[in-house]
């Protein structure tokens, strides 16, 4: 295994001279990721909007006469997919992806630089291909982010013509994006380490990027089969999936196609993406935990295989989206088995950080509180997937407001609470300066009781059997009236929630510029990113030495050791060594 | 599902497989200093494109195995009407097979730095290629003239899809070797483009299974 270091071909970074190579056009996968970040950002402020006016329908109904069912099927569905896809994917291995990938692992950028720099930029293009769909005839589609057809392409449907064409190119645009970052990140992982970074002392944030992407890159293609698919019945009257039907009293030219082959293809890709959001978060968490409880993490190699465990097995339990569709009830059982074993290492990882806390050196730190927070929620959101899990529980509970609370608990709020972590842990290593405690204290605490406060009431209703997608619940003997007073507060719950992000906003331009100045490692972290010579790190990271790695990425409170940290990169002596080994 | 999950199976069997040798026996909070040891970390002697390129592979048969087995599920339905292969597929396919030959020779040639047998063989492969892909249009014309359209039946559908995304792969690869042999006709020396003769042989030999097998689907269906 000789060292030949495409790490070390430092003289080969071309480093651009103007502000539009530097900021614009750039190749440096720090530049990139923080791209990733804002485009990714401001997209999930656009799905946030939508997600407001389904509250305001949902807490007022019939109050704002600009929410019709169909504005309100459309914000529904551009909601899901914005989330999910463009801010949540994005944001987690285009951002947290391009800027720590290269920086933990001690390369001096991507493998593939300029590769990368168009991933970002067809990314955008798909970005702005989606919010196009507001402005063309009809709007966006509101078939629901799950696109089921025949509804998705049938007229009557909002959005049936150009609003579905604007997501399907924008997602198969995603895809293309998403793979050339892909094989950055993997390849760069995999090839562009530093010398002494084996893989077992690479920090978790990069297994869980790696593996997500791994998962990424085998399961997009399925996406993009089915929107490929889609797009030809919709444009070029193929049968994948139209069926023989009749659209407002007239029999289509379709015939035959199967709907449920597209429900396949698309949870093929869907669930294994519940995981592509959840492996970064489980990844980063993990090493916030173990930095801010100045403690080594409880378990690495059982966390490692648990992340590969999780990702083999995400790809075995995707029918349990289908469970109401009309399948064979064997492979109703063989789904809910493979999804309750799939609970056996997410379980080990939970126990495994509460472990390491247990008996730390807690700081409660604002990225500490994020982190403390989501072991809550995903515990919780984990829990209730546990049910769901079960044909007998799924199918009465299936398309009701239950469903809608697990999610948001487990891939909705969990990712979004490590997102925020992640972010008050990083921004000095990006800016230099830190974000303000005070704000960002307001920021969590607003955020984790407010989504509680929404999100808990919604197991409620659900159990009572409020339908999920439905823009008014209209009168039924079955919901009592109580259940408009919890949709009420849920959508008070969700206003503050909502106008505390935007405190996060202001926070971030207001420390970019005003915070306090950061110390070259501010929370004492032994991985390599705090350790680069210029700080923040310029263009190629390490100047002209890599740096050389001697130990893992956990050496908290090592007995007998100066400090209660040592770096990854700080060679062994007689003040290291102490009583035990490191 | 099946065709993808086999897939599937395959690639995550033999990176589980890869990372037990990785990881089997390493205590790394036990382990502390010198690199240079089995698991010095670090960048492999395999070129960086050439990891990249194994990767995509993946991504591409991932791709090809979903479509495979979306066409398994999609000829359950009873208005599935088998077309009948145009016969110069089987001359399109000697036309790759062929491509994929002199691919091969290019690069041993590039092996020995022999920049004429690099430069000839791949002029060649790549004309056998866009051959090929001339031969792949004649198809459709032919199917056209025979009256089955694109929409005309899951089963046509499934065949000008198919033959449409592996033919626009094709063209992907048929860009990386014009680059490479505008660098030779810019009398780059040979060593330069050798990665990039190599990672075209292999792409197109992976084309050419792929074709192979999409071949053998629509003939056997």
């Amino acid at each position: 295994m000789a060292h030949v270091a495409l790490a070390d071909k430092g003289q080969e970074l071309a480093h651009p001279k103007t502000w539009i190579g530097m900021y614009v056009w750039s190749q440096d996968h720090k530049i990139i990721g923080i791209q990733y970040i804002i485009t990714a950002t401001a997209v999930g402020v656009v799905a946030l909007i939508l997600s407001g006016i389904m509250r305001l329908q949902l807490g007022f109904p019939g109050v704002f006469d600009f929410i019709q069912p169909d504005e309100y099927y459309q914000a529904v569905t551009m909601h899901g997919m914005i989330m999910i896809v463009f801010m949540l994917t994005a944001f987690f291995l285009g951002g947290f992806g391009n800027i720590l990938v290269p920086l933990m692992c001690g390369a001096r950028d991507m493998a593939f630089p300029y590769m990368n720099m168009l991933s970002y930029w067809v990314y955008l293009l798909s970005v702005i291909v989606v919010c196009a769909s507001f402005f063309v005839p009809e709007g966006p589609t509101g078939a629901g982010w799950t696109l089921y057809p025949p509804q998705a392409i049938t007229e009557g449907s909002a959005g049936a013509d150009w609003g579905i064409l604007c997501m399907t190119v924008s997602l198969a645009l995603f895809v293309v994006a998403f793979t050339m970052g892909g094989l950055n990140y993997v390849t760069t992982a995999f090839q562009a380490r530093t010398r002494g970074m084996t893989l077992m002392r690479m920090p978790l944030s990069v297994w869980g990027i790696i593996m997500a992407t791994i998962l990424g890159l085998l399961a997009f293609p399925a996406l993009l089969v089915s929107v490929i698919m889609m797009t030809l019945d919709k444009a070029l009257g193929t049968s994948f999936f139209m069926p023989a039907i009749s659209s407002l009293g007239e029999n289509l030219a379709h015939e035959g196609g199967s709907p449920i082959l597209f429900q396949h293809l698309f949870w093929f890709f869907g669930h294994p993406e519940v995981y592509i959001v959840a492996l970064p978060a489980f990844g980063i968490v993990s090493d916030l935990i173990s930095t801010h409880a100045r403690k080594n993490i409880f378990g690495y190699r059982m966390m490692v295989w648990a992340i590969v465990a999780i990702g083999g097995l995400s790809f075995i339990v995707w029918a349990h989206h289908m469970y109401v569709s009309g399948m064979n009830p064997y492979f109703g059982f063989f789904f809910a088995t493979t999804t309750l074993i799939i609970a056996v290492p997410t379980a080990i990882k939970v126990y495994n950080w509460v472990l390491t806390l247990w008996q730390g050196n807690i700081h409660l730190t604002v990225p500490m509180l994020f982190s403390i927070g989501f072991i809550f929620t995903f515990i919780h959101g984990g829990i209730t997937g546990l049910f769901l899990g079960n044909v007998v529980v799924d199918v009465p509970l299936s398309d009701t407001y239950f469903v809608v609370g697990h999610f948001h608990m487990v891939m909705g709020v969990s990712p979004f609470l490590v997102v925020f972590g992640g972010i008050y842990h990083w921004f000095p290593l990006l800016t230099g300066r830190m974000l303000n405690d005070t704000m960002g204290k307001i920021h969590f605490w607003m955020t984790f009781l407010g989504t509680y406060a929404i999100y808990l009431p919604m197991h409620y209703i659900g159990i009572l059997g409020v339908p999920r997608r439905y823009y008014a619940n209209g009168t039924t003997e079955f919901l009592p009236d109580s259940v408009q007073t919890a949709n009420l507060s849920i959508t008070l719950a969700a206003l503050v929630v909502a106008a505390a992000q935007f405190l996060f906003l202001i926070n971030i331009i207001w420390s970019m510029f005003k915070g306090r100045k950061s110390s070259r490692n501010p929370w004492r972290a032994t991985t390599i990113e705090w350790q680069t010579p210029d700080y923040p790190p310029k263009h190629g990271n390490w100047g002209k030495e890599l740096p050389v790695i001697h130990r893992w990425a956990y050496s908290y409170s090592v007995p007998g050791a100066k400090e209660d940290f040592i770096p990854q990169n700080e060679p062994p002596s007689e003040h290291t060594r102490g009583e035990g080994k490191v | 599902m099946t065709a993808t999950l086999i897939v599937l199976a395959l690639i995550m069997g033999g990176l589980v497989f890869w990372l037990i040798r990785q990881t089997i026996n390493v205590q790394p909070w036990a382990e502390e200093g010198p690199v240079g040891q089995d698991h010095a970390g670090g960048a492999y002697s395999v070129p960086a494109a050439k990891i990249g390129l194994i990767v995509f592979l993946g991504v591409a048969t991932s791709l090809f195995s979903l479509f495979a087995s979306a066409y398994f599920q999609r000829m359950e339905f009873g208005d599935w009407r088998p077309v009948a292969e145009p016969g110069v597929l089987w001359f399109n396919t000697a036309l790759l097979v062929l491509g994929s030959v002199f691919f091969q020779r290019a690069r041993n040639a590039a092996v020995r730095s022999q920049a004429n047998g690099v430069k000839i063989n791949l002029l060649i492969a790549g004309m056998l290629t866009f051959a090929f892909i001339g031969g792949q249009l004649w198809a459709w014309k032919g199917l056209q003239e025979a009256g089955h359209f694109l929409s005309g039946n899951p089963a046509n559908s499934f065949f000008y899809v198919l033959t449409a995304i592996h033919a626009l792969h094709i063209l992907g690869g048929l860009w990386v070797w014009s680059q490479t042999i505008f660098k030779l006709q810019n009398k780059v020396e040979v060593y330069k483009v050798r990665t990039s003769v190599e990672l075209c042989t292999i792409y197109w030999h992976f084309l050419l299974l792929v074709w192979v097998g999409l071949f053998a689907l629509l003939l056997s269906t």
